[in-house]
């Protein structure tokens, strides 16, 4: 029997990796229900699946994993406040959750486990948080990564990780952050808030290249992961689907954006047989939903362009004129420099590259310290025949960049053009 | 909870005395301390005199050291607060962001410790 301890033990440990992965908001969002601590939900948590392992490499697997864990993880949590001293005090604070324990010591089956992730993924992403903060606690609590993967995706000492998730829970405990779903009038902005966590983390990940950046590919899934959860939580919210849909349709073409030695292709070179038909489809369908609502939003907008580049069969067939007009709305929504760079990008394809130039000059005011201003300018002016000139934008465009691939491509770029002229 | 929101504002960002703007300024911070009032989260609010007015005091060695002001020319300056009791960080925001100076200046808003 001895031999089958290292098994039991394997099969526990598998067990628990796979239900921390899945289950952490759900086992946590249950636990803060009752614990209003937030620390102290992830302790008790961590400490309920140290027993787990214990138990299980012992006894086998449970039934319902994840009740079970849920209700170590309540008991860690009384005998927490039954060994504090002002007991009497928190007695009353605490009664439901005492209350819940009794209830289930008289009964066999493990509790059920409440969804409370929607209030959970309002508290990670509350605006009293620093961004950065807002996506690492998002990851640790929603998608149950651990905070060694967090710090890794981040480039982050793992040690630095920790204590930025320690320092957020302490302030959302002690400021008084509330696990409260917004109310109806804070809805829009708070819920554009979790959005734009979740698409962070998509961005971070698709800016990732390969090799050791592999781990950080996995964020765009994470992120689409989230982007389902919050559509489940929130059916029938046009953002929530356009934002689902712009992630699955940027990243149907992640197998054609990058070369075999980690490089950037651009979107009008990418071989399109690459790009993942049923993402695309599955991209579409959400985004058509989204705008039959007729209640449209920045995701939304964003993703009828990709959907559009998604749709045509190549660069030349793509709808300029349409992306153009999709660009513009997006900057009356929010008037994002950026946004007009882009919809000059796409004039430059609809009514040519002077034009193009013409709309670029009312940005550079905006966005002269934006390598991607100077890249456009750069291919602009290359195609407009005035050499010298994108080279200057070429070298400056490389000086502001930030990444390794990206300054490579720009290089190419400009090494393509010397050798055409 | 009680939250303490410490109104910051640099010398000369706001409205001055005698300005057309002045008076709305002003009616802002009444209609702002009679909501506090009529939701019953008022637990207490000033405006402070300016720093020139200030004295800092400290104790070295048992001995206690008075200092004239600080000054400070150009940084925001503490320039009044309210101790509000809010059900949690979201109300306490939406009141504190009904402070005129905070469309200027800022508002910083603190808990209140709770010794245990």
């Amino acid at each position: 029997m001895a031999s089958d301890v290292p098994e039991l033990e394997d099969r526990a440990r598998k067990a628990i990796e796979a239900l921390a992965r899945a289950e952490t908001g759900r086992l946590l969002g249950a636990l803060l229900r009752d614990v209003r601590d937030f620390q102290m939900a992830e302790d008790c948590l961590q400490e309920a699946l140290e027993s787990a392992l214990l138990h299980w490499s012992r006894n086998g697997l449970p039934d319902s994993r994840a009740g079970w864990v849920l209700q170590a993880a309540r008991r860690k949590a009384i005998d927490r406040f039954r060994r504090a001293r002002n007991f009497d005090r928190k007695a009353e604070e605490y009664g439901l959750l005492i209350e819940l324990d009794q209830q289930a010591l008289s009964r066999e089956e493990p509790p059920e486990i409440p969804d409370e992730r929607l209030r959970l993924i309002f508290t990670c992403c509350h605006p009293a948080l620093d961004s950065k903060t807002r996506v690492a606690l998002t990851l640790r609590t929603l998608c149950g990564l651990t905070t060694r993967e967090i710090a890794r995706a981040f480039l982050y000492a793992t040690e630095a990780m920790a204590q930025r998730l320690v320092r957020a829970r302490h302030k959302i405990t002690k400021a008084g952050i509330p696990f409260a779903i917004p109310e109806p009038d804070h809805w829009a902005e708070r819920l554009n808030s979790v959005l734009s966590v979740i698409y962070l983390i998509f961005n971070e990940g698709y800016s990732a290249t390969a090799g050791p950046d592999l781990l950080r590919h996995d964020l765009c899934l994470e992120a689409i992961r989230l982007g389902r959860l919050m559509l489940e939580l929130a059916p029938g919210d046009a953002e929530c689907e356009g934002l689902l849909a712009l992630m699955l349709l940027n990243h149907s073409r992640a197998q054609a954006r990058i070369d075999d030695h980690g490089r950037m292709i651009p979107l009008d070179q990418q071989d399109r047989s690459l790009w993942s038909s049923s993402e695309i489809d599955e991209g579409s369908r959400t985004l058509e939903r989204a705008l039959a609502r007729r209640r449209a939003g920045l995701f939304q907008l964003q993703a009828a362009i990709s959907a559009l580049h998604a749709e045509a069969t190549s660069h030349a067939d793509t709808d300029w004129h349409q992306i153009v007009l999709l660009y513009e709305a997006m900057h009356a929504r929010s008037d994002n420099p950026v946004y007009l760079l882009n919809r000059a990008a796409a004039l430059s394809y609809a009514h040519g590259a002077d034009q193009a130039l013409e709309a670029l000059g009312a940005v550079e005011a905006a966005l002269g310290g934006y390598q991607p201003f100077h890249a456009a300018r750069a291919d602009l002016l290359r195609r407009t025949g005035q050499f010298e000139a994108a080279r200057q934008s070429y070298r400056r465009a490389i000086e502001l960049s930030g990444n390794e691939s990206e300054r490579q491509f720009l290089a190419s770029r400009m090494a393509a053009m010397e050798q055409s002229t | 909870m009680k939250y303490l929101a410490l109104i910051y504002a640099a010398p000369g960002a706001g409205p001055d005395y005698g300005t057309p703007e002045f008076g709305p300024y002003m009616d802002g911070y009444r209609a702002a301390t009679e909501t506090y009032q009529r939701d019953g989260v008022m637990l207490a609010g000033e405006a402070l005199q300016d720093t020139s007015t200030a004295t800092t005091v400290r104790i070295r060695n048992g001995k206690t050291d008075t200092m004239d002001g600080p000054f400070a020319e150009t940084k925001e300056q503490l320039g009044g607060f309210y101790l509000l009791d809010c059900a949690n960080l979201d109300e306490a925001i939406r009141y504190a962001a009904m402070i005129p100076t905070a469309e200027h200046g800022s508002v910083e808003v603190r808990p209140i410790m709770e010794i245990e």
